[in-house]
């Protein structure tokens, strides 16, 4: 373990789901800050600069929207979104609002401390890319654009290898249908999520994956994509 | 012992008993009244007496209207009393204080003094009459005390007006004062009336001067005396009678006979209508006014009709019973018909008085009136023949409304066609003048003079064969080319001529009479039935409506509005015809209103708020009233006509039952919905309170093990209670999750964000979702790589799949495979799931989706929600799907077949 624990802010207007999620937190090896409501929780994301957010939507002061947009006015600390089932249209809103990931209520821990863990160690990756991206059996040479599956090369179109390679960088998060279609096909085609099922649906084709049994790309219906870590 | 005869109460004292208790005796008002011989013998004082004695005995007393006339005495009785104020009219320039109805209703007191019961209120009140004020504020619970003087009562007008030689216009009815509880006469010696208005203590209006100082002079005062002494008699003898009936008390009343009025258009209806009230009145026995409609009386001009009317319309007001007969020609004989089944014994009819019109005279010869004909017929009746006094009558026709003399435009065609026809005559006979004797070219003549009068009735005949007669005189009688007659034989067959085309033309006008009053009344039975077809066949209360508003436009000439409350109360159009949104006016709006509050018709031709041009009949079931409907007839003055009444009562009665049927429909489809929607939330509670519980109650206990003894349990007993209050947690986490999705489904505001989705993507991610449920089973998927794509909302149909397979995984035993296979048929896509769980029995396989159906099982057997397979129907429905259970491929287990919609093949794929 590192000399500094990693910081949590937890803003979550439950007591017993902070209480709980304080001792799992510490359990992993977090620090957890604590911030009741909206307006508070924005303040110590401020005061006190913690390596992540986890926020819940239903905060009784400020719409959960508006939390993100405040922190993300001046800081790109990664944010995980609590949210009820069902909320697909708020999910994407709070995705679209900055937000990086999120972990459905209820949640097991060890799925919320799986996801807290890619948003942490994408974080500490920095700046500095690595020209090659490994997941699994996949692996991805960013300079030479190339594929291998088990070893074995792919054939991949450009539009195709840059929805996989966005993916492998996020691998284990999230990645929403609008981040791929802004940054592969342009802000003009956010809407034209057509184009991105075809493509996913002949990257898995090559890639020899099933989208019913899938051994890469996982499928956040209605929500975007997300590459098995 | 001797027996006594068995005396019971008569039934009609029965009835009268009942009609006197009819407007629920405990909340409406009595009313009192004073009664006076003249103005002067002190009634507002006696009423401010009485009123101030009231008040001594602690009753809330209120002065809502007195009038002073600046005498002090009265004045000063007023002093400690409650004064309402008055309300304010401008009238043209004038400023009236008349009696604030709202005000008094509003302040609502145990007594209201209201003086001059006969009063008009000033235009624009609600109520013409002051009288009808009164009957509001009675039926609104309040006691009232009012003052009238003889003069004032409608049936003695006659009488008082021959007396005095003044006529007043302002009556009350003798049915408004049959409903007073008790009339005090105020009866002072004329010698005293006339010493107190010398002393100046009789206040007379200057206005009047002259004419009412006539008026007390000692005879005058003697006679109107006598006059309310026997009026206030005759009230007191009709109490008595009514006591003795009552009580049965054996005495001399006559037996139920009655007295017929009959009245027709001629002036002299109303001095019939009250002669026979005075007549009723002393026999003390009900009477009847009837009319006898022929088809004569449709050809009959406005003012003929409207006298008939008004001669009805007051029969009404005075309390009788009025019934309209129609015969086809035999008016007379109808009457006596109907005499002989109401136990009439005396006939009261008018002295037919042919008017001044030679038509007229002409036609009078020909046709035997109708009271002559009554007379003849009447041998079993006692007759009164009613002599009118024209010049009363005329004068109370005060200035009749201008209108055009009748078929101008006829009259002028007829003329036309008159000179046409006998024009034609004369050139055809010409050629024969020479060659036929004198009689035979009149014979030519005779026949242009029958067309004419075939064509325009009895004028065509009188102007064709007075042309006829000019032009046989002038060309073929000696002397020729001149209207001299010579030839006794010639003025013989002139006579023959004249007399010949007036029976024709009147025959003539008497056939065509009877065709249209025939076309009239098969049109209108035509539309009646028209509209009990649309009626009958209407499902909706606005069809009912439409409808009505429809045929009553057509039939009544008029334009229509239907109004019904809305949630808050206030009336709105709901229908109407030929416009749905007329442009209805503060009277109207009031008139409909009040016509809906007190469920009795106002506006025009009513007695209340009659300056509106609307009038509005509530509509009425027998249970409640739920609108009215408004009529403006195209030509105002129909409001009054007892006929477009007939028709707007018949229209009324068809909607009420046919909207009552429909309420009826609606309440027991209400009530079937109700049943079941009972019998689910009985489900409900029921499931609620153990599935809610039953996980519950393991959390609970291995948490609180866990919380109070933990380091005690073994490290074992320890995961396993853990574990159980994760599962647990878990089934109370889907049940809700349940719940939820039944309660979207339930409102019905589930809207399926559908796009174009791949059937393997949903399915890959259910069963990342549900891998925890799924690991004890093999899941077999065989759907094709190029499935094409579905047409869904993937999150909701995710719902669906992920609770089949929960279900399939509960049943189907373990280590067993589930299959999900897809298949294309037609426009759908078949998603199967199949497991080798128990299967359903046949007779179950619909049941599955019902809301809390179980499958039953044995004991061991997993619990579900009962919610799962209800939702999969409900969600899959959204999606314009279907869902059903069957046996599984192998004739064992079940499998569930799911259709989905395709999506439309993709344009081509050029994006990527």
């Amino acid at each position: 373990m590192s000399e500094t624990a990693p910081r949590i802010l937890v803003i979550e207007d439950e007591a017993p789901i902070r209480r709980f999620l304080k001792i799992v937190l510490a359990s992993a090896g977090y620090e957890m800050l604590e911030a009741e409501r909206g307006r508070l929780g924005v303040e110590r994301a401020a005061t006190s600069a913690p390596d992540a957010v986890m926020l819940d939507l239903g905060l009784p002061d400020m719409d959960g929207k508006a939390v993100i947009a405040a922190i993300r006015d001046w800081s790109q600390v990664p944010i995980l979104i609590l949210s009820v089932r069902d909320g697909e249209t708020e999910k994407i809103a709070a995705l679209d609002a900055g937000a990086d990931d999120y972990v459905t209520k209820p949640f097991a821990t060890g799925e919320l401390l799986a996801r807290l863990r890619v948003l942490l160690r994408k974080r500490a990756a920095g700046k500095a890319e690595p020209s090659e991206l490994e997941a699994g059996a996949l692996r991805v040479s960013l300079s030479a654009r190339t594929v291998a599956v088990d070893g074995t090369e792919v054939k991949l179109t450009r539009k195709e290898f840059d929805v996989l390679a966005l993916l492998m960088r996020h691998a284990g998060r999230l990645v929403s249908h609008r981040q791929i279609l802004t940054t592969v096909w342009g802000p003009a085609h956010v809407e034209d999520t057509h184009y991105l099922r075809i493509a996913v649906g002949h990257i898995r084709d090559k890639l020899g994956d099933d989208a019913a049994d899938p051994r890469f790309i996982i499928t956040e219906p209605g929500v975007g994509y997300r590459l098995k870590a | 012992m001797v027996s006594t005869p068995d005396i019971r109460p008569s039934p009609e004292s029965f009835l009268e008993a009942a009609h006197a208790e009819d407007p629920t005796p405990s909340s409406r008002g009595k009313l009192k009244i004073f009664l006076g011989a003249s103005p002067g013998v002190g009634k507002t004082f006696a009423m401010l007496e009485e009123a101030r004695a009231q008040k001594r005995s602690g009753l809330d007393v209120v002065v809502a209207l007195v009038e002073t006339h600046g005498r002090s005495e009265t004045a000063g009785l007023l002093a400690d009393l409650e004064i309402l104020p008055r309300r304010r009219i401008d009238y043209k320039g004038q400023t009236l204080g008349e009696m604030d109805i709202d005000a008094l209703l509003a302040r609502k007191p145990r007594l209201a003094l209201i003086d001059e019961f006969a009063h008009t209120n000033a235009p624009g009140s609600r109520h013409p009459k002051r009288w009808q004020d009164v009957m509001e504020v009675l039926d609104a619970g309040i006691d009232v005390l009012t003052t009238l003087n003889i003069q004032h009562i409608e049936s003695l007008n006659d009488t008082v007006a021959q007396i005095t030689g003044v006529r007043v216009q302002e009556t009350v009815p003798d049915a408004v004062l049959a409903r007073a509880d008790a009339i005090e006469l105020i009866d002072l010696p004329p010698e005293d009336l006339i010493r107190r208005m010398k002393e100046g203590k009789v206040y007379l209006p200057q206005q009047v001067g002259r004419a009412l100082e006539n008026f007390f002079n000692k005879g005058k005062l003697t006679a109107l005396r006598e006059i309310a002494l026997r009026t206030t008699a005759g009230r007191v003898d009709a109490d008595m009678l009514a006591f003795m009936r009552d009580n049965a008390v054996q005495g001399p009343w006559p037996a139920e006979e009655r007295l017929l009025v009959c009245v027709n258009e001629a002036p002299v209806g109303k001095t019939l209508v009250r002669a026979g009230k005075q007549m009723a009145d002393r026999m003390k026995i009900p009477w009847i006014v009837a009319t006898v409609l022929t088809p004569r009386h449709d050809g009959l001009n406005a003012t003929a009709r409207h006298a008939c009317q008004d001669a009805m319309h007051l029969a009404e007001t005075l309390g009788a019973e009025t019934v309209t007969l129609r015969a086809e020609s035999d008016a007379a004989g109808e009457i006596l018909r109907y005499a002989r089944t109401r136990n009439v014994t005396r006939l009261v009819i008018g002295r037919a008085r042919w008017p001044r019109g030679i038509v007229q005279k002409l036609m009078s010869l020909l046709r035997e009136p109708v009271s002559e004909k009554l007379l003849d017929g009447a041998t079993d009746f006692e007759v009164v023949v009613v002599t009118a006094s024209a010049k009363t009558e005329a004068k109370r026709r005060a200035a009749p409304a201008f209108s055009p003399p009748p078929s101008v435009s006829r009259f002028s065609a007829a003329t036309l066609e008159a000179c046409l026809a006998i024009t034609l005559a004369t050139v055809f006979a010409w050629p024969f003048w020479s060659l036929l004797p004198v009689a035979s070219i009149a014979v030519i003549y005779l026949v242009a003079v029958q067309v004419v009068a075939f064509r325009h009735g009895l004028t065509g005949a009188l102007l064709g064969s007075a042309l006829g007669f000019l032009a046989y005189n002038f060309f073929y009688t000696q002397p020729y080319y001149s209207f001299a007659v010579e030839q006794y034989e010639a003025v013989l067959g002139l006579m023959v001529f004249v007399i010949s085309s007036v029976v024709t033309g009147l025959l003539e006008s008497r056939l065509r009479a009877q065709i249209e009053s025939m076309r009239a009344a098969q049109q209108r039975t035509e539309t009646l039935f028209d509209f009990a077809r649309k009626i009958a066949s209407a499902t909706k209360s606005d069809d009912v409506l439409w409808a009505a508003a429809a045929h009553s436009a057509k039939v009544l000439e008029a334009r229509i509005v239907i109004m019904t409350p809305d949630a808050a109360g206030a009336l709105e159009q709901v229908q109407g015809h030929p416009s749905i949104e007329e442009d209805l006016d503060p009277a109207a709006l009031g008139a409909a209103r009040w016509a809906f509050a007190h469920a009795e018709p106002a506006g025009a031709g009513t007695g209340t708020l009659p300056n509106s041009e609307w009038l509005f009949v509530p509509l009425a079931t027998a249970a409640q009233p739920f609108g009215v409907i408004g009529v403006r007839f195209l030509d105002l003055k129909r409001a009054t006509d007892p006929e477009m009444k007939r028709l707007l009562l018949a229209v009324e009665d068809q909607v009420a039952v046919a909207i009552e049927r429909n309420w009826l429909a609606d309440d027991l489809a209400t009530a079937r919905i109700a049943a079941e929607s009972d019998k689910l939330r009985a489900a409900l509670l029921n499931s609620v309170s153990h599935d809610l519980r039953t996980p519950l109650v393991s959390i609970i206990g291995a948490a609180s093990t866990l919380a109070e003894g933990g380091e005690a349990l073994a490290p074992q007993d320890r995961q396993a209670l853990a574990l159980t209050a994760l599962d647990e947690a878990r089934r109370l986490d889907s049940y809700v999750q349940n719940l939820l999705d039944m309660t979207r489904l339930g409102h019905g505001d589930l809207k399926p964000k559908r796009a174009a989705v791949d059937l393997k993507e949903i399915i890959g991610r259910v069963r990342t979702d549900l891998a925890r449920i799924l690991r004890r089973h093999e899941i077999d998927i065989r759907i094709a790589r190029d499935f094409p794509m579905i047409d869904v909302d993937p999150v909701l149909i995710g719902q669906a799949l992920a609770n089949v397979l929960d279900n399939a995984a509960k049943y189907a035993p373990e280590g067993s495979a589930i299959t999900i296979g897809a298949e294309v048929e037609g426009m759908q896509a078949v998603v199967s799931i199949s497991d080798d769980g128990p299967g359903i029995p046949e007779g179950d396989r619909e049941k599955v989706f019902d809301l809390f159906h179980r499958a039953a099982r044995g004991d061991g057997a997993p619990g579900g929600t009962g919610m799962g397979l209800a939702i999969v129907r409900g969600l899959v429905e959204a999606h314009g799907g279907s869902v059903t259970a069957g046996p599984g491929p192998n004739g064992h287990g079940t499998r569930l077949a799911i259709r989905l919609p395709l999506a439309p093949p993709p344009l081509g794929e050029d994006g990527p």
